[in-house]
C-alpha cells in the first residue's frame, strides 16, 4: 500500500527527539533498510537532526558515509545562560564544537536551529547570537520565537510566575530585525522561521508540509499525508504501544482524517501564507475548481493596500509585515470559504 | 345571573397570585391532577420562570356550595407588571370584585396600592387576602395594620391563606360568593360587550376575550367593534375552562370568548366595545384607549442571514401581541432588522426572550429609546424615537421628552438612597408621605428615558429588594437633547448612536467606549474608540494594535491542530460585525447595549 501511494521519495528526514543519540550502527541500519524498502531519486535530500553534545567525529563520519547529506543542529543559542534557561543539556562551546565537527566530517549542508524572544533578551544580545551563528556559514537557519508549550517545565515556570514573557513588542521587533539582518547577510527569508543561503538550500523536506505534498511518517506520533483524497494520519504516541502494534503486524495509526474541500482549502491558504512564495492562485483555481480572484479578490486588494500582501509572479505573497500577521491574514481569507 | 361572579386577583409581583389561581383551579376540579402543573394560567415559559403573568387568561370555575347550589366563578387573570397597567384596567372593568392579595411577610407594596386604586376606580368590591401565612417570617398583625392604615380597608375582613399549602382556600370561595355582588345587566337590551384581551389560535384565528354587560350574543350573529366599525360574523361563543367550551349564547353578566374569523390580534383592541351590527347599543363602554408603545429599540439578527427568520418570528409573535409594533430598519453595522415599539422595558424583554427562546434567534437590540418631540426652525414638529432619524441639530430649536409619574413605596431607611437615585435621574420630587411610621410613599416625576435605562435594577439593589415601583405616563416636557455617536477609527457605528440628555452624554459615551474597549479584540492596527456629539469628541479610548500573531513552527504534525484553531475562530467570527475595517464581536454590541450593568 505504501509503495503504491509513495512510488518514489526525494527526501528523508530523521528527526523528532535526538536520533544521533542512537547507537551508531542502528541509525546506519535504519538508513540501509529505508534504502532497500523504498525507492529514492538519484539526489535525495537526507537530513538528520542532531543535538550538540550527542555527536562524535566518528559518528558523523559514519552518517556521511551512510548517505546523509544534510545535518540540522539544535544549537538554540551560543550563550550558556540562555541554554540553561532553555533547559538544554549542552553548552555554547559544545554547540560550536558540533558544528565544526560536522563541517570536518564533510557536511556541505548544515542547518542551525536558534531561539529568540527569551525573557529579558535585548535586540543587541540576539544579534550577537545570530552573528555567532553566521560565523560558521550555515547553509540554513531556523529562528524560532520562544513558545511556552503546555506540559513543559518552562510552561510551569511561566504559570508559577518564575519567568516572564518577553514583551510582544520586543518579540515583534526581534522578528523584523532577524529578517533584516539575515537578508543583509545574503540569506533568503523563505518561511516565517526559516532562512537559506540560496533557493537550492531551502529545506526540500519541510517545504512539503507547507505545500501539502505527500509525506510518509514512521515512528511514534509521526504524521503522514496523502493528497488524493487529502488524508492525514498519525501514529500512536507511546513508543511501547507503537512497537507492540507493528510487531503484531498492525498499523500503529492513532487517527486518520480525510479533509473536506473547505478544510483542504483552509490548509492550502494558511500554509502558503507562511512562505515567501505565497499563494499560487492558478494552482489554487485548478486544485479546487474555483476562482481565487472571485473568492478573495476584494479582500486581497485590501490586504495589499494595507501592506500585508504583494503580487509576486502570479502569486500573492506575504510582505514581511504580512508574515508577522500570517495567522490573522489566513483567518480573514478562511472566513470567506 | 345570580349564580355568576366575575373577579380578578390583584397583587404586587411575587405575592403569590399565580399560586392562588392554581389552587382555585385545582379546588374547582376543572383539571385533573395529571394535567396539573404549577401556574397553569401562565403558559409561556418566561412567565413561569419569572413568576409573572404577561398574557392574561380567563377561566370559569364551577363551585358547588354546601347547600347544593352551583356558582360559576369567572377568574379574569391580569398581567402583573406596571408596563401592562392598561390591560389590567380593562380586565378589572370586566369584574365586580377583586381579591387583593398581600404577602404576609412583605406586606403592602407599590403595586398593591396601585392595583387597589385601579380596582376602586372601577367600583370593585375588594376582598383582602393575606397569603403565605405559613412562612416563618409571616407577620399577620403588621399586615393587618397596613391594610387598615395604607389601604383604608377593614382588616377584619381579610382572609388568611397559604395558597402554596392549600390553607384557607374554601374561605376564598365562600367570600367570592357571599361578598362579591352578582353581575347586573339586561339580557334583552342591545348587546354591549367589553373586550379585555385576545389571543391567537393557529386554527381559528383571533379568540376575543370579553365580558357581556347587556344583551345576548349567539353564534351566527354579526357584530361590530365600535372603535373601528369593523363587522364580523360570529362563528362560536363560549367560556374558558383551560380549553374552550362552546355555548349557544353568552348573555349579560357572562365572561367568555368569541371567534369570528378575525385574522390577527391586532384587529382587536382591548377596551373596545362589541355590539350587534343591526341593533347597536347607544354608547360604547368608557375608558377605551389605544395602547401606545413608549419604548423603542431596533432588533437585528446576529447572523446576517437571519433576517428572514426574524421577520417570520415577529410576524408570528404579533399575531398574539397587539401591543407590539415593528417596521423594517437597516443599519450599516448590523444589516437588516426591525424598529420595534413596546409598552415598556419589561415588554421589550419579554419579546426579546420569546424571540430567542421560542424561535431560537440570536439577536442584537439597540439601546432602548423613548419617543421625543423635536421642534424645528421651520415651525414643524417631528417625532423621533430612532437616533438614525435624528434631524440636523442646526434645524432643531427645541426638544420635549415624555415624563412619568412614579410612585415608589419603601421602608423609610432607603429614603435617602431613593432620593439620590431619582435626582440623579433628573427626577422631580412631588411628594412623600408616611403610610406607617416606617414606610413611605414617594412620588417623583421622572423622564421615561431615565427609567428605561437601568432604573428598576438600581432601585431594587439600593433598597435590597424592598422598594417597589409603579408609574403612569404623564406628559411631555422640555429637554436638552443631544445625539451621541460612537466612532471606531472615525467610522460611526450607527447601531450604537443614542439620544440622551446633554448632562448624561459624557457619562454614557464614556461608558460605551469603555465597554467597547473591553470587548473588541486587538487587531493589526490601533483602534480609536470615540464618543462624539456632532464633530465634538466627548470620550475616547483606544485598543492598541497587536504586533504579531504568528506561531513559530508549523510542520507536518502541527497542521491539523492549527487548522482546527482557524476553523474554531471562524465559527466565532460569524458573530463578528465589520465596522469599516474593524471587527467588532457581537458581545461588544451586547455589552454596550445592555443597560443592567453599571
Amino acid at each position: 500500500m505504501v509503495k503504491e501511494a509513495f512510488p518514489i521519495f526525494d527526501t528523508l528526514y530523521i528527526g523528532g527527539g535526538t536520533p544521533t543519540a542512537m547507537a551508531d550502527r542502528l541509525l546506519v541500519r535504519i538508513l540501509e533498510k529505508a534504502g532497500s524498502v523504498f525507492f529514492f531519486t538519484d539526489d535525495p535530500e537526507v537530513t538528520v537532526e542532531a543535538n550538540p553534545g550527542t555527536v562524535s567525529k566518528e559518528q558523523l563520519d559514519w552518517l556521511r558515509q551512510a548517505g546523509i547529506n544534510r545535518i540540522n543542529i539544535g544549537a538554540q543559542s551560543f550563550r550558556d545562560d540562555h541554554l540553561r534557561f532553555l533547559g538544554r543539556i549542552h553548552t555554547a562551546r559544545e554547540a560550536e564544537n558540533s558544528i565544526r565537527l560536522a563541517r570536518g566530517a564533510g557536511f556541505a549542508d548544515i542547518g542551525l536551529d536558534l531561539i529568540y524572544g527569551l525573557p529579558g533578551q535585548t535586540e543587541k544580545a540576539w544579534i550577537e547570537d545570530l552573528a555567532k551563528a553566521l560565523s560558521f556559514f550555515p547553509e540554513h537557519l531556523s529562528c524560532y520565537m520562544l513558545t511556552f508549550e503546555k506540559g513543559t517545565p518552562l510552561f510551569a515556570d511561566l504559570a508559577a510566575g518564575r519567568v516572564e514573557l518577553c514583551p510582544e513588542d520586543t518579540v515583534a521587533a526581534l522578528f523584523l530585525k532577524t529578517s533584516e539582518f539575515l537578508r543583509a547577510s545574503g540569506y533568503l527569508h523563505y518561511e516565517i522561521s526559516n532562512f537559506a543561503r540560496s533557493a537550492r538550500l531551502r529545506s526540500r523536506h519541510n517545504r512539503k508540509y507547507w505545500t501539502l505534498a505527500p509525506t510518509l511518517g514512521l515512528g511514534p506520533s509521526a504524521h503522514s499525508f496523502l493528497n488524493k483524497p487529502p488524508t492525514r494520519w498519525w501514529n500512536v504516541d507511546d513508543p511501547e504501544i507503537y512497537l507492540k502494534t507493528i510487531e503484531g503486524d498492525k498499523r500503529p495509526v492513532k487517527e486518520t482524517e480525510v479533509l473536506t474541500e473547505a478544510q483542504s482549502m483552509t490548509e492550502t491558504l494558511f500554509l502558503a501564507l507562511r512562505t515567501a512564495d505565497g499563494i499560487d492562485t492558478a494552482a489554487f483555481d485548478r486544485r479546487f475548481s474555483v476562482s481565487f480572484d472571485r473568492m478573495f479578490g476584494k479582500l486581497v486588494s485590501e490586504l495589499t493596500a494595507d501592506g500585508l500582501l504583494y503580487p509576486r509572479g502570479g502569486r500573492w505573497a506575504p510582505t514581511l509585515r504580512g508574515m508577522q500577521f500570517s495567522d490573522a491574514i489566513a483567518q480573514r481569507l478562511i472566513d470567506r470559504i | 345571573m345570580n349564580n355568576i361572579r366575575n373577579f380578578s386577583i390583584i397583587a404586587h409581583i411575587d405575592h403569590g397570585k399565580s399560586t392562588l389561581s392554581d389552587r382555585l383551579i385545582q379546588a374547582a376540579d376543572v383539571i385533573s391532577e395529571r394535567q396539573f402543573h404549577d401556574q397553569v394560567l401562565d403558559t409561556m415559559d418566561i412567565e413561569r420562570e419569572r413568576g409573572i403573568t404577561i398574557k392574561s387568561q380567563t377561566i370559569c370555575l364551577p363551585w358547588k356550595t354546601k347547600d347544593g347550589r352551583t356558582y360559576f366563578l369567572n377568574l379574569i387573570d391580569t398581567p402583573g407588571h406596571v408596563d401592562f397597567s392598561y390591560e389590567v384596567s380593562r380586565a378589572l372593568a370586566s369584574c365586580e370584585g377583586a381579591l387583593l392579595l398581600i404577602d404576609a411577610s412583605q406586606g403592602v407594596e407599590a403595586q398593591t396600592l396601585a392595583n387597589l386604586y385601579l380596582a376602586l376606580e372601577h367600583d370593585l368590591e375588594i376582598i383582602p387576602v393575606i397569603n403565605k401565612i405559613d412562612l416563618p417570617s409571616a407577620d399577620i398583625e403588621r399586615v393587618k395594620g397596613q391594610i387598615a392604615e395604607d389601604l383604608g380597608l377593614d382588616p377584619e375582613t381579610a382572609l388568611l391563606v397559604s395558597a402554596k399549602e392549600g390553607i384557607g382556600i374554601d374561605t376564598v370561595f365562600e367570600a367570592i360568593i357571599n361578598r362579591l355582588p352578582p353581575p347586573k345587566g339586561d339580557p334583552e337590551a342591545p348587546l354591549k360587550g367589553l373586550i379585555f384581551d385576545s389571543h391567537y389560535d393557529a386554527f381559528r384565528g383571533t379568540v376575543v376575550h370579553f365580558r357581556v354587560f347587556d344583551g345576548t350574543l349567539r353564534a351566527g350573529e354579526t357584530i361590530r367593534f365600535m372603535s373601528n366599525r369593523a363587522a364580523y360574523k360570529v362563528e362560536e361563543v363560549g367560556y374558558f375552562q383551560l380549553e374552550r367550551i362552546p355555548q349557544k349564547q353568552l348573555s349579560a353578566g357572562h365572561v367568555g370568548y368569541l371567534i369570528a374569523g378575525i385574522k390577527t390580534v391586532s384587529d382587536t383592541r382591548s377596551g373596545d366595545t362589541i355590539t350587534h351590527r343591526d341593533r347597536p347599543c347607544e354608547k360604547p363602554m368608557p375608558g377605551f384607549k389605544e395602547a401606545k408603545p413608549v419604548v423603542f429599540s431596533s432588533i437585528y439578527p446576529v447572523a446576517s442571514d437571519g433576517y428572514e427568520d426574524l421577520a417570520a418570528a415577529l410576524e408570528k409573535l404579533k399575531l398574539n401581541d397587539a401591543s407590539l409594533i415593528y417596521e423594517k430598519d437597516t443599519s450599516a453595522a448590523l444589516g437588516f432588522g426591525f424598529r420595534c415599539g413596546f409598552l415598556g422595558l419589561l415588554h421589550l424583554e419579554v419579546v426579546q426572550e420569546r424571540l430567542e427562546r421560542e424561535y431560537d434567534l440570536s439577536l442584537i437590540l439597540t439601546a432602548p429609546s423613548v419617543r421625543y418631540r423635536l421642534h424645528l426652525s421651520d415651525g414643524s414638529i417631528v417625532v423621533v424615537d430612532n437616533p438614525t432619524m435624528y434631524p440636523d441639530p442646526k434645524d432643531i430649536i427645541g426638544a420635549e421628552e415624555p415624563f412619568i409619574r412614579s410612585t415608589i413605596y419603601t421602608p423609610e431607611r432607603y429614603m435617602g438612597a431613593i432620593m439620590q437615585l431619582c435626582l440623579e435621574r433628573r427626577g422631580i420630587n412631588k411628594t412623600y408621605q408616611y403610610l406607617t411610621s416606617d414606610r413611605l410613599e414617594m412620588v417623583f416625576d421622572l423622564p421615561l428615558a431615565e427609567v428605561i435605562y437601568d432604573f428598576y435594577d438600581r432601585l431594587k439593589s439600593i433598597t435590597q429588594g424592598y422598594g417597589s415601583f409603579d408609574y403612569e405616563l404623564l406628559d411631555y416636557r422640555d429637554t436638552d437633547l443631544v445625539k451621541v455617536d460612537i466612532l471606531l477609527n472615525g467610522e460611526r457605528v450607527d447601531a450604537l448612536s443614542m439620544l440622551v440628555h446633554r448632562e448624561k452624554a459624557e457619562q454614557r459615551a464614556r461608558r460605551a467606549c469603555e465597554k467597547l474597549r473591553e470587548e473588541i479584540p486587538r487587531q493589526m492596527f490601533k483602534i480609536a474608540i470615540q464618543g462624539a456629539i456632532g464633530g465634538k469628541v466627548i470620550a475616547r479610548t483606544t485598543v492598541s494594535a497587536f504586533r504579531k500573531d504568528v506561531t513559530a513552527k508549523c510542520y507536518g504534525g502541527d497542521v491539523t491542530r492549527k487548522r482546527k484553531l482557524l476553523e474554531k475562530q471562524k465559527k466565532g467570527k460569524k458573530r463578528m460585525k465589520m465596522v469599516g475595517k474593524v471587527q467588532v464581536p457581537q458581545s461588544a454590541f451586547l455589552s454596550v447595549l445592555r443597560t443592567d450593568s453599571e
